[in-house]
């Protein structure tokens, strides 16, 4: 175990690197520039704001600095928020996301295991048509919908929750998003463990478990649920991330701290150290989830054996 | 009692308490405004800001020589009194007696070091340029000079501040009301370098202090009792808060969350009108809407080919059914509100009925050669935006009708914007909103030493040579009448087709007492006052 944890991270680093590689390059290519906008500045001041932030330098000089800086933790200063560094901004928005995250990831896990365990356990019944016209609405409807239907019912209509805003990341700020953003997750998560759920009922090992009879709390509990399982932490590892780092659907309509908003209003703005940071964040996090789900496969899984 | 029920008891009154706190704390007498302010900031240092929203923060806690007031007018801010040489050149500023929020002295020496640290070229200030009317202003600027002593800005004792003008400007009282123009602490920008705009390092001389700033969440400015009129200032505390989404940000303000709101979405103007009509804000802003010619590409070096093109468009009907927001269709390119002016100089053709003007485009397609059976077929560049596209569409139906074919083709702001400046395209989407409040803002982007602004490539001697007659004015309505002559140029030579005039929208809660609708479209929270 502790072998493949080493050689998997050992295999991160060219992996990062190779990822940092093509992403500085290729947002330099993009057309346009950070100081391209609406009121465009003179060619002199230009000169001057890509002096300040060394643009003005051979992009393989660029690099060599981006990557030295990287190497010590620095992401260099944000091209678009003048008054940050790209750490700092990354720092500030990151609590909000994970906090935001990992509460929509929890309901998403709780509610839609559940929902695809009975749906699964009364195949074919109104309960599981039920679930799985449930399911298939969050999946069809989209954030951008749902998100604002949710606002205008709860913040206006019934007036419970405020429309928007962080506050201090309460519950009463927490629940419109949360519920928005799991709401799709659940029905993806209650989808994969009926599926899976099914095929393992008519496994082998339930009916043997059942011709030793057990109890069907403990035949449901133990063996069918660990099995139909496996599918969908393989989907939670990516998804993981995803939740993590926010959405900028989510945080534009609630205005939420987060740094989803970074992942595309960056690339937008051409603010190429933002992007950097961004999809180093991202990298990371991929790596170490996927790590992550590998291991556990190795305790939900006696089949997979790592050598 | 079992131990849980002892549990959620305790929690049950742990909330009461708490809500009874939080009810207590708002019905205190601290007096609140929140205000969305439909952007978060790139920054809040007033010499890197480019944005309203981030001047309209940044405004209510720094000061320039002049100020807005109530209505966005230049009034006396960190000076109290000031004096002009015969020749217009020389201005002479007496400080008013006022300190920072710290209660250090706000001197000339602050002024002299402010306006060299916006011109030094590692300021890398985007907005800079708009002092070069001050001597050798852009030389610093431009590095063709490296001593800051030669800018035209001197102390001459520590409350009073000295200005030379290269040429006469009529408009720089205007100007020092300019984020560029702030001055800033200097005890503390030097201290501190970049991070003095940090809440807890950042001191003003303005009615607010800067309290706290949560990225992307809010910022809040608390009353500067240090502010030398605080006796009349009535807010406690200022929020901003980002509010990008625009639906949103009105279903806050509905909602009660915000006070004041910068912008709406406009399709739901007349949800808006009906509903809540007395919190509806709408004015003339200054700024117009056009679209440019590319006079170096064929077939737009003809002049009849872009009068017909600009003749076509029916602007009432554009403004009255498209935008719906009080816009105010364009004849000329300088906004109705623009100071320091006279008459506008309107196209020829302004008062002819649409169908006239329709038989009449064509007819000057015609003598262009374009014709049903070689109709004029072009590309329209504009950056996308709903907005944008909803007008490019219904432009295009107008030039369909004199036999004209367009492509729409759109693309992202940045990419939008470095096609105009590079001479990219054909036909395309751009807009002016003024910096400071003089037609010199907006004249200046067809003189073609602008170069890169000049999206048009207008180039035309006769132009630049009014200009400059223009500069070397001090008597207004001289001036006034030789800028005349420069508009009345452009609208005959069409570079742009002007489509309108800009407004401002505002949500202002009726509690909101005191805002005066402004063409600067500036509201500094020091005259508003809450009621109830």
């Amino acid at each position: 175990m502790l072998d493949l944890l080493l050689r998997r991270l050992l295999v991160g680093i060219p992996t990062l690197l190779v990822i940092i590689t093509v992403a500085f390059f290729m947002i330099r290519l993009a057309p346009g520039g950070p100081f391209d906008k609406e009121r465009a500045v003179t060619p002199e001041v230009e000169r001057n704001l890509l002096k300040a932030y060394d643009l003005d330098q051979p992009l393989l000089t660029q690099y060599g600095r981006y990557l030295t800086g990287v190497l010590q933790g620095d992401f260099g200063p944000s091209y678009k928020y003048h008054d940050f560094t790209v750490g700092e901004l990354l720092r500030a928005g990151f609590p909000a996301s994970v906090k935001l995250g990992s509460l929509a990831l929890l309901l998403a896990i709780v509610i839609g295991v559940s929902l695809g365990a009975m749906g699964a356990l009364y195949q074919n019944t109104g309960r599981d048509y039920a679930v799985m016209t449930l399911a298939m609405t969050g999946i069809t409807i989209p954030t951008f919908v749902m998100a604002p239907l949710l606002t205008l019912i709860f913040g206006i209509y019934l007036a419970w929750l405020p429309v928007a805003g962080w506050g201090e990341g309460g519950w009463r700020h927490l629940l419109l998003p949360v519920v928005a953003l799991a709401l799709p997750q659940i029905a993806y998560i209650a989808r994969l463990t009926r599926g899976s759920m099914i095929e393992v009922l008519n496994a082998n090992y339930i009916r043997t478990a059942r011709a030793k009879g057990l109890a069907e709390r403990i035949v449901i509990g133990r063996h069918a649920l660990k099995g139909a399982l496996l599918p969908v932490v393989s989907y939670l590892g990516p998804t993981t991330a995803n939740l993590v780092t926010g959405s900028v659907v989510i945080e534009t309509i609630f205005g939420i701290p987060g740094i989803g908003r970074y992942f595309v209003q960056s690339a937008l703005n051409r603010d190429y150290t933002m992007v950097m940071g961004t999809v180093v964040v991202y990298a990371v996090l991929i790596l170490l989830l996927n790590l992550l789900v590998d291991l556990l496969y190795n305790l939900l899984d006696p089949k997979v054996q790592q050598r | 009692m079992k131990p849980h029920r002892a549990a959620i008891r305790a929690l049950a009154l742990g909330i009461a308490l708490a809500s009874t706190l939080a009810l207590s704390g708002l019905a205190s007498a601290e007096t609140v405004l929140r205000r969305g302010n439909a952007g978060e900031p790139d920054t809040l240092d007033p010499h890197k800001a480019t944005g309203i929203w981030e001047n309209n923060i940044i405004g209510d806690m720094m000061m320039g020589l002049l100020t807005e007031d109530a209505d966005g007018k230049a009034t006396a801010g960190a000076a109290e009194s000031w004096t002009i040489s015969d020749d217009g050149k020389v201005y002479t500023f007496k400080l008013r007696d006022h300190t920072w929020s710290d209660g250090q002295p706000v001197t000339a020496d602050d002024v002299v070091f402010s306006i060299q640290r916006v011109l030094n070229p590692e300021t890398a200030s985007e907005y800079a340029s708009v002092l070069y009317a001050v001597t050798n202003a852009e030389a610093y600027n431009t590095g063709a000079i490296d001593d800051p002593a030669k800018i035209g800005v001197r102390a001459l004792d520590p409350k009073t501040v000295e200005f030379t003008l290269a040429s006469p400007a009529p408009y720089f009282l205007e100007l020092m009301t300019h984020h560029s123009a702030f001055v800033l602490p200097k005890h503390k920008v030097e201290a501190l370098g970049d991070d003095w705009v940090k809440p807890g390092n950042m001191v003003s001389n303005g009615a607010y202090v800067l309290s706290e700033w949560t990225p992307n969440t809010q910022i809040k400015l608390v009353k500067n009792p240090k502010f030398y009129d605080a006796a009349k200032v009535a807010i406690d505390t200022v929020y901003y808060t980002p509010d990008e989404d625009r639906s949103t940000a009105l279903k806050r303000f509905r909602a009660g969350e915000l006070d004041v709101s910068y912008e709406f979405p406009g399709d739901q103007i007349d949800w808006l009108r009906e509903n809540m009509p007395e919190a509806v804000h709408i004015s003339p802003e200054l700024g117009y809407y056009y679209y440019v010619f590319n006079l170096r590409k064929k077939p737009f070096d003809q002049l009849a080919v872009r009068e017909a093109l600009a003749m076509a468009i029916d602007r009432e009907i554009l403004c009255a059914k498209v935008l719906k927001t009080g816009e105010i269709p364009a004849y000329n390119m300088l906004p109705p509100g623009i100071a320091n002016y006279g008459e506008p100089a309107l196209v020829a053709w302004h008062g002819m009925p649409q169908a006239e003007r329709v038989a009449k485009a064509k007819e000057l397609l015609a003598g262009a050669g374009f014709g049903p059976d070689n109709p004029l077929k072009f590309q329209l560049k504009y950056n996308t935006s709903e907005d944008h596209k909803k007008i490019a569409v219904a432009i295009a139906a107008m030039w369909r009708q004199i036999g004209v074919q367009t492509e729409l083709f759109n693309s992202e702001v940045k990419v939008h914007y470095n096609d105009l400046q590079e001479g990219n395209f054909e036909v395309a989407r751009a807009a002016w909103l003024a910096d400071y409040n003089d037609p010199h803002n907006f004249l200046f982007l067809l003189d073609s030493r602008t170069k890169k602004l000049n999206y048009a490539g207008y180039n035309n001697p006769a132009y630049d040579k009014l200009m400059d007659e223009a500069s070397q004015l001090t008597d207004l309505e001289a001036r006034a009448k030789v800028l005349g002559q420069a508009e009345a140029m452009v609208m005959q030579d069409l570079p742009y087709a002007p489509i309108y005039h800009y407004v401002s929208e505002y949500l202002v809660s009726p509690r909101v007492k005191g805002w005066v609708d402004n063409a600067k479209n500036l509201h500094r929270v020091r005259y508003l006052s809450i009621e109830g």
